[in-house]
């Protein structure tokens, strides 16, 4: 684990806190009467398109693993793979507008993220997930803001039956609002935790 | 061989007792509370009337001459009244605003109340009104109109419906032709069906809504006061109230409220008749927070104001107002309007309401001639009640007839002295003075009584009932937390703690008896169980240090304990945390209500949280090899993969089940699912002969499915009773319940002759089911082993391949696995052989035997409920046993990837509590009395019950029918893993390579691994219980707890249900380990008798 590695991560997440930042502000430059409780579907879209184009771009950009080459059929089956895993992740979301945008929001915070940095590879997904699996500082990354935003959009859900009569209080505004708040805090901790743990992480291949 | 040869039983009594004996305890402590918690009162049938006035009749006084028409017992004051109730307006609404202090948004917006009573003192007076706990709006109406103090049970009532059966005002105007006119809040309409001349009701649930009702009654409010047509005309306003809930009462929107109500009672006073009385009252006050419910001097301290235009009051005005109670206003508005006072009230007249023209003295006579009726009214009450039921203590009622038999004498020799001479005397005037003052302490002290009696708290009781479940639970934690010990411990743990609780008992019992005091046996027993608990404790505790001190002496094996108790604990933690979610979700009252989409949401979370928690240690991967690892990826096991299917068939079960709820009335907007209804209510004939299919088709999935797996355990063999029973009796139960279905949903089709038949079918069919499951569970009691014995002394060769001996050949090899039980053939083979021949027994189904009977006892059980219940929730039920199904794979599917099978672990336990109560809700039912399914009480009967006993039992067991099932087969979670243990492996190994079993043999044994452990067995099934009565205490704690803070009364009902759930639980829970206790006798015997062979 390098030194450079680390910066590398904390500019990466820290872009990636702006992307989301930047979805619940920037709209309202062009739209009329955005807000993110006013509107939030618009609000889901433009998070969901901001935070998975930067993925896609930083994946290229600073990306952990070497980019298979291009244009060869590995790789065009690899992108299909991707897409459909990405698809697949929605599940049966198909229903209704509201609970698929949230599911396309989270599915960019996790199974994108995911497929940036291991690929359509399950078996890989599988280790990564596993209490010794983590191999580097990006497996690690990945697990802790995974984990932070699928925690952050269950406790999402609690708010919904009390009677404060907020807007936001209704599915899936607050399980959206609480993903993202977990992918923020996801996004903070990783870098602090590994930090916190350089000493521990020695990954086995190197 | 540890089993066949010994008769070693399990320890079978000291379970069971220990069991029932903390079931004892959680019942003490529930008792205890419930006793301090519910106010109880018997309601009097009895009726007022207007020909029969109490006491001896009025007598001759001048006054009385001009006598009005229509009016009963005294003449009355006022033609009609005007009762405008204004919902949780608190005195200081009314009130002028506080000289000092912030000026509050609620301060002086009433000013025309203050304003009329300054400028027309004899006119109009503001008073205090002082409700009674507790103060919710029901109760509180309940109070306003029959004069008594109702409690959150009356006892005698019809919990069916809300309406009040006792004598109240409105029953006795209407009874004396006089017409009512009501508007405003719809809870009136349940409590006074048909009572109104005319009615304008709007919907109040909904407390989001401010206006809603008070437009709508100002829409119709003057026009009616103008029309007449009325004469007593009550309007209850709600927005005071639901402003309160929703903003708290310092806020604007209270203060725009209050305006509005000044307003309006401005119009009503310029448009009043002069015949007509003008009461505005808060039915109760409310917090600085803006609930109510509870006893705190904000709550109960309303303001009532009374205004005529003909002057009222003799007298001018105190300084201060005068505190009223609210029972008060039932006798003082009923002798003012000229009707009979209600037969239950035992308010006491506002006798400054009665005394306006002549001198002091006549106004006096006038007093006291209220106060004579009024004193008579509520001592014949008082008799009568004290005929009923005996709460009201008997020293305090004597002293209550001293006092009113002393008076009335005083009142006979008065009115004598009188009728004599001209009375002016100022010695007269004393007498007088006197004579009221004890009539008034006469019916001051009474209310006294009834009060301390019925409406108040005691909050020594609660808090000692809480403290007894606290301990419980503890109790139960710590015990189900020691090792799996040899039962010596048990027993000194269970023995002392015993005696300890009887001779406490006993002590009590004698103390008692010899004070010569009434032996109040919740006391004695309350008192019994904290010793007991104590002694539990103590012993516990003593054992404590020993085993520290031993594990010092071995740093070693300490700090491995300690480390394991590390890794223990998040493991811990998952379960303990969705718990703590449950437990927490109930102090907040939102979640009360959406609770039945909160308990699938947790247990979901829980299942997905365990199988996380799996891969994340990876144990469902496949273990890997060095060459794996290099490649850095690892993948699922088969078995892992099956797990995942059991999660998605459970989550996909969690997702159906949401379309059998019920609705409650605090949403409006919810529609009850259309499951619900009987399908005799279905007009359209073809979508009712779909449903009775669907129904029909769900009861014969049940039987498939259950002989099914039977078979595929191998108990379907043979022709044990049992057996047969399954065989044939299953059908023909389905086939019974299918018909009652069908005879019950065309009953009303049927023509002429036919009635009478379908009267006949439709009780004959319900008894035929019950005796059928009667039956079959008598017969799953005495002879519970569905165990096919083959024997084959002859074959000289000890082997027993699946395909011999197959009962029913039709099955297919796969699916008939017998399950034999190796140990035993081999040790009665050493056994046969030292006798000088080779000889093997194949026993079919004998590793199956305990959840065999389990599983037939819950089917018939199921059976019974699903008769109890509206046709289509059989869908529902279908779906409880496949969820119990699935739940129970995933458990045995999580043991085998991980765990030592003896111990069920917590996150099983909680999981299948969480499922009980999921059902609790899918099958219809919701924690509220309207919600009950009565039309349980009448399946095989014809509306005629002598007892309320049967009913009783039936709407019990139709309310918690998932409690019952879910309890019986909890013992299912410990066996479970083992049944589950040896198919898969067993198969590949039986087909490939028969000859090679007998190294397998550890895996074959299945629940006769149990056996083989007996104490094992015994502390696992303890532990069971244990861990289950603690999972439904800290639900009745957390509860509990929450009814002791006030202003959270509406908990009140859930309550109830949690605590009768938590009885029906444990009682059930008890069933099933002694069905399960009773197998193992009977496989003990079975096994004795085949050694006898």
């Amino acid at each position: 684990m390098s030194e450079a590695g680390v910066r590398r991560l904390c500019a990466a997440n820290l872009l990636r806190g702006c992307s989301v930042l930047l979805a619940a502000t920037a709209p309202r430059f062009f739209l009329d009467g955005f807000s993110v409780l006013g509107t939030p579907l618009t609000w889901l879209c433009a998070c969901s398109v901001s935070v998975s184009a930067l993925s896609v771009v930083l994946n290229a950009a600073l990306g952990p693993s070497p980019p298979p080459r291009r244009g060869s059929l590995a790789h065009k089956v690899g992108f299909l793979k991707c897409c459909m895993y990405f698809l697949m992740s929605f599940g049966r979301a198909f229903l209704s507008l509201n609970t698929f945008l949230f599911a396309v929001l989270l599915s960019t915070f996790t199974t994108l993220q995911c497929l940036c940095v291991l690929g359509p590879n399950i078996q890989a997904w599988i280790r990564v997930f596993s209490k010794n699996g983590a191999m580097s500082i990006w497996d690690n990354n990945l697990q802790i803001t995974t984990v932070c935003s699928v925690l952050g959009a269950w406790f999402g859900a609690f708010p919904i039956p009390l009677d404060w009569d907020r807007p936001w209080q209704v599915w899936p505004i607050s399980c959206s609002l609480g993903a993202t708040f977990g992918y923020l805090a996801g996004l903070i901790i990783a870098p602090l935790w590994i930090h916190w743990n350089r000493k521990q992480l020695t990954y086995k291949s190197r | 061989c540890p089993c066949c040869a010994s008769p070693r039983m399990m320890p079978r009594w000291p379970v069971l007792l220990f069991l029932a004996w903390v079931s004892l305890l959680f019942a003490a402590g529930l008792g205890l509370f419930l006793s301090g918690f519910l106010l109880t009162r018997a309601e009097l049938p009895q009726r007022s009337s207007c020909a029969e006035p109490p006491g001896p009749g009025p007598g001759p006084w001048p006054w009385r001459g001009q006598r009005p028409p229509r009016s009963c017992w005294l003449p009355r004051r006022f033609a009609r009244a005007l009762l405008v109730l204004i919902d949780a307006l608190r005195f200081d609404f009314a009130a002028a605003a506080a000289a000092r202090g912030r000026p509050r948004h609620y301060h002086g917006k009433l000013g025309v109340l203050r304003q009329l009573a300054a400028a027309q003192p004899r006119h109009g007076r503001l008073y205090r009104f002082r409700a009674d706990a507790p103060t919710a709006t029901m109760q509180r109406i309940k109070g306003l109109t029959t004069g008594s103090l109702p409690t959150f049970v009356d006892v005698g009532s019809n919990f069916a419906s809300y309406a009040i059966r006792e004598d109240n005002l409105l029953a006795q105007l209407v009874h004396n032709g006089r017409r009512v006119v009501f508007m405003g809040d719809d809870t009136w309409e349940g409590l006074f069906p048909k009572m109104f001349h005319r009615s304008y009701f709007f919907p109040s649930f909904n407390v989001k809504d401010l206006h809603t009702v008070d437009n709508g009654i100002l829409q119709h409010l003057y026009s009616t006061v103008d029309g007449g047509e009325w004469d007593l005309l009550i309007a209850h306003f709600l927005g005071v109230d639901h402003c309160g809930h929703k903003h708290g009462p310092d806020h604007p929107e209270m203060a725009k409220k209050l305006l509005q109500m000044n307003e309006m009672l401005r119009t009503l006073v310029e448009r009043l008749g002069n015949d007509t009385l003008l009461v505005v009252a808060g039915d109760h006050g409310m917090t600085d927070t803006g609930d109510h419910g509870g006893d705190s001097e904000k709550e109960v301290n309303a303001a009532l104001f009374v205004y005529s235009k003909t002057p009222l009051f003799g007298t001018d005005p105190p300084e201060e107002p005068e505190v009223v109670p609210q029972v008060n206003l039932v006798p003082t508005l009923a002798l003012l309007l000229g009707v009979p006072i209600p037969y239950s009230s035992i308010g006491e007249v506002m006798a400054e309401l009665f005394a306006t023209d002549g001198d002091a003295v006549s106004a006096a006579l006038q007093q006291l001639d209220v106060y004579h009726i009024n004193a008579n009214q509520v001592d014949r009450f008082l008799r009568s009640y004290s005929l009923v039921a005996q709460d009201l203590p008997t020293e305090e009622l004597q002293q209550l007839q001293d006092i009113f038999s002393s008076a009335v004498e005083e009142h006979a020799q008065l009115v004598a002295h009188v009728q004599e001479e001209k009375p002016s005397s100022p010695e007269l005037q004393a007498r007088l003075g006197r004579l009221l003052g004890r009539f008034q302490r006469y019916l001051r002290e009474a209310r006294a009584v009834c009060a301390r009696s019925w409406a108040r708290f005691r909050p020594l009781r609660m808090v000692a009932g809480c403290a007894l479940i606290a301990a419980s639970c503890l109790l139960c934690y710590v015990a189900s937390a020691l090792p799996a010990a040899p039962d010596s411990f048990y027993r000194s743990c269970l023995l002392a703690p015993l005696l300890w609780g009887l001779a406490a008992a006993l002590l009590l019992g004698l103390a008692c008896a010899v004070m010569q005091e009434g032996l109040d046996l919740l006391v004695v027993s309350s008192w019994a169980a904290a010793v007991s608990q104590v002694a539990f404790f103590w012993r516990w505790w003593g054992r404590q240090p020993k085993r520290a001190h031993s594990a010092s002496s071995h740093p070693p094996v300490a700090s491995i304990s300690l480390r394991q108790r590390l890794q223990a604990c998040p493991a811990l933690a998952f379960p303990m945390g969705i718990l703590l979610f449950r437990c927490g979700a109930m102090f907040s009252d939102s979640f009360v209500v959406a609770e039945a989409r909160v308990v699938p949401f947790l247990l979901a979370s829980l299942v997905a949280l365990l199988v996380g928690k799996l891969h994340w240690d990876g144990r469902l991967t496949v273990p890997e090899g060095p060459r794996q690892q290099l490649l850095s990826s690892s993948s699922y096991r088969k078995e892992s993969w099956h797990l995942l299917y059991l999660v998605a068939a459970l989550l996909l079960c969690v997702r159906l089940s949401a379309a059998f709820h019920q609705c409650r009335e605090e949403s409006p907007q919810c529609r009850p699912s259309l499951f619900l209804a009987p399908l005799a209510g279905l007009r359209d004939a073809r979508a009712k002969n779909l449903f009775y299919l669907a129904c029909v088709a769900a009861l014969v999935a049940l039987v498939c499915a259950v002989r099914r797996w039977l078979r595929h355990c191998g108990n379907l063999n043979g022709s044990e009773p049992a057996v047969l029973f399954v065989r044939w009796g299953f059908p023909l139960l389905a086939v019974f319940v299918a018909c009652y279905w069908a005879v019950a949903s065309s009953a009303e089709d049927s023509l002429g002759k036919l009635q009478e038949l379908v009267h006949v079918a439709l009780v004959a069919f319900p008894w035929a089911v019950y005796g059928l499951v009667g039956a079959g569970l008598l017969l799953v009691l005495c002879k519970p082993v569905t165990v096919f014995a083959k024997d084959t002394r002859e074959t000289a060769g000890p082997i027993v391949t699946p395909y011999l001996g197959v009962a029913s050949s039709e099955v297919d090899f796969l699916h008939v696995i017998p399950q034999i039980y190796r140990r035993m053939q081999e040790s009665l083979k050493s056994h046969l052989e030292r006798g000088g021949c080779g000889a093997a027994v194949a026993a079919y189904g004998l590793g199956s035997v305990y959840s065999a009977a389990l599983v037939i006892a819950l089917t018939l059980l199921a059976f019974l409920l699903l008769l109890l219940h509206s046709e289509r929730l059989s869908l529902a039920f279908l779906l409880l046993f496949l969820e119990a199904f699935v739940l129970l794979h995933i458990h045995a599917r999580a043991r085998s990837l991980a765990g030592d099978p003896f111990s069920v672990p917590w996150y099983a336990v909680i999981s299948w509590l969480l499922a009980a109560s999921q059902f609790f809700y899918s099958t219809g039912h919701q924690p509220i009395f309207p919600a009950i399914h009565w039309n349980a009480a009448f399946v095989g009967f014809h509306l005629d019950h002598s007892t309320n006993l049967l009913p009783a039992l039936l709407v019990g067991a139709n309310t918690f029918a998932s409690h019952i099932l879910f309890a019986v087969g909890c013992p299912l979670l410990l066996l479970w893993p083992f049944v589950c243990e040896a198919p898969s492996t067993q198969r590949r190994k039986a087909r490939k390579e028969p000859r090679e079993e007998l190294h397998e043999e550890e895996e074959h044994m299945m629940e006769m691994r149990l056996r083989e452990a007996p104490d094992r067995f015994s502390a696992a099934l303890l532990q069971l219980g244990l861990k289950c009565l603690f999972v439904l205490g800290m639900q009745q704690l957390v509860l509990a707890g929450m009814l002791m803070v006030p202003h959270c009364a509406c908990w009140a009902r859930r309550f109830l249900f949690e605590a009768l759930g938590f009885v029906v639980s444990s009682v059930c829970l008890l069933l099933g380990i002694l069905l399960v206790m009773r197998v193992d006798c009977a496989v003990s015997a079975w096994f004795s008798r085949l050694q006898l062979r």
